[in-house]
């Protein structure tokens, strides 16, 4: 089998040989028509996605999201008054309270699934596109962040934590009168402008076009796995 | 084995799981260092059946804390109360809104044990080298994977309503153990699910050596 001439054409448009992430099929693909898609014939996972990449698009977002993220933690969630006295939250409100209660644990998850994986995955996204502006082969690091903004994504929870503040404030309004605040609606902006940059970033095109880590730099310990090693 | 279904792994081809690339690890070897992105290339995530169950057994035991133990404690002037996760739903139901009831009782309670019961079945069909109903047990996996990250919710609930109420003398808000449990199940399987690696369910209708 001549794996090897295959497995270069993965970006020109042939049928190419890869494997299922999820049943290991080995199966040569055609690339989708565009806004189409192929599936393992096996297992039905979505191996390939045709979406017109626009960067410009994409990166427009990531800005948006940018700018909605600091408002969102800037400005209060949402605010209490009762018997003439106010008190307000922000995002992180939520975590710090936590923290100084002694829950560190649980103050350190709400942060990382409120603030810190959120803002990473937009910023990481944010400069993996600027970088891929300025013409091709992209720095090696740029796939050391694209493994983050997938370990971000994993973690980034704004969807869950506005479903969490809406039963939060049920909760509390049968104590006292709630005031909505602009971080709420921020935050709702948030997680459309989130969903929208995870259906436009395409990774693969990214690594695509990111230098190899074999090419020119001695190998590291071990073996070579080598497949067309410095055949770019 | 159905004719002309290959798998990777027995032709030596392993995908990389960090950027998608297949390439081939060295004969005789079981794992290399994939030449596009550097990271290491195993045929089959590293001591998955091990380590799923170290995780799941420990979010199950923390699972027990989570239910049992008051998750927050309210002070009003009236006196203070606290709250199990449990008691914290029968609240939402009584004082009207059951419809947030139902999403908090299918999210904090039911969420967890959905999960810890279908990796804990995936694992023990993959043990038991079953070769039916794979594509149930992956659409299974993906179902587990997909829900998961919403039994963080309840953990945000007391986040904000205890950041929120904080209106000494008059009324207050504190966490309570349980949340920490309840923390620790979320955390623990979340990374179950993604220590599990779905490939090993299609690996027995292959019969082919594993690789230990």
């Amino acid at each position: 089998m001549n794996h090897e001439n295959r497995q270069e054409t993965a970006t020109a448009g042939a049928d190419y040989l890869t494997a299922c992430p999820d049943c290991d099929l080995l199966q040569y693909i055609t690339p989708p028509p565009p806004l189409g898609k192929t599936v393992c014939r096996r297992c039905g996972k979505v191996l390939a996605i045709n979406t017109p990449e626009d960067h410009e698009r994409t990166l427009a977002l990531t800005l948006g999201a940018a700018i909605v993220f600091l408002i969102a933690n800037a400005f209060p969630l949402m605010g209490l008054s009762a018997a003439g006295r106010q008190v307000s939250t922000t995002v992180i409100g939520g975590a710090l309270v936590l923290w100084a209660e002694g829950h560190q644990l649980t103050a350190a998850l709400v942060g990382l699934c409120a603030v810190v994986a959120p803002g990473i995955y937009i910023v990481m996204i944010m400069t993996i596109l600027i970088i891929a502006r300025h013409g091709d082969p992209l720095p090696e690091w740029v796939g050391e962040m694209l493994h983050g903004v997938e370990l971000a994504r994993e973690w980034a929870m704004a969807e869950v934590m506005m479903l969490g503040i809406l039963v939060a404030l049920v909760k509390i309004a049968d104590l006292a009168t709630v005031i909505v605040g602009v971080g709420m609606f921020a935050t709702g902006a948030l997680i459309v402008l989130i969903a929208l940059i995870a259906t436009n970033f395409r990774p693969e095109e990214i690594w695509a076009r990111t230098r190899w880590f074999a090419k020119g730099s001695p190998v590291p310990k071990g073996p070579c796995p080598v497949m067309d090693c410095g055949d770019r | 084995m159905t004719s002309g279904e290959t798998m990777a792994m027995q032709l030596g081809l392993a995908l990389c799981r960090h950027c998608g690339l297949l390439s081939k690890v060295p004969e005789g070897s079981r794992e290399g260092f994939c030449p596009r992105c550097g990271n290491k290339l195993l045929f089959r995530k590293k001591d998955s059946l091990q380590r799923t169950w170290a995780l799941i057994i420990a979010a199950a035991i923390c699972y027990i804390p989570a239910n049992l133990q008051p998750v927050m404690t309210s002070v009003t002037v009236t006196g203070s109360h606290a709250d199990t996760i449990i008691s914290g739903v029968v609240l939402l139901y009584t004082s009207g809104s059951w419809h947030l009831a139902l999403i908090v009782l299918i999210a904090s309670v039911m969420i967890p044990m959905a999960k810890l019961i279908s990796l804990a079945y995936l694992l023990i069909t993959v043990q038991r080298r079953s070769t039916k109903s794979n594509r149930e047990r992956i659409r299974l996996y993906r179902l587990v994977e997909f829900i998961g990250r919403w039994s963080m919710l309840d953990v945000f609930v007391i986040a904000f309503v205890v950041a929120l109420v904080q209106l000494k003398p008059l009324m207050a808000a504190e966490p309570r153990s349980g949340i920490v449990f309840f923390a620790a199940v979320v955390i623990l399987t979340m990374i179950a699910s993604q220590s599990f690696d779905p490939r090993l369910i299609w690996d027995s209708t292959h019969s082919m050596e594993q690789p230990s």
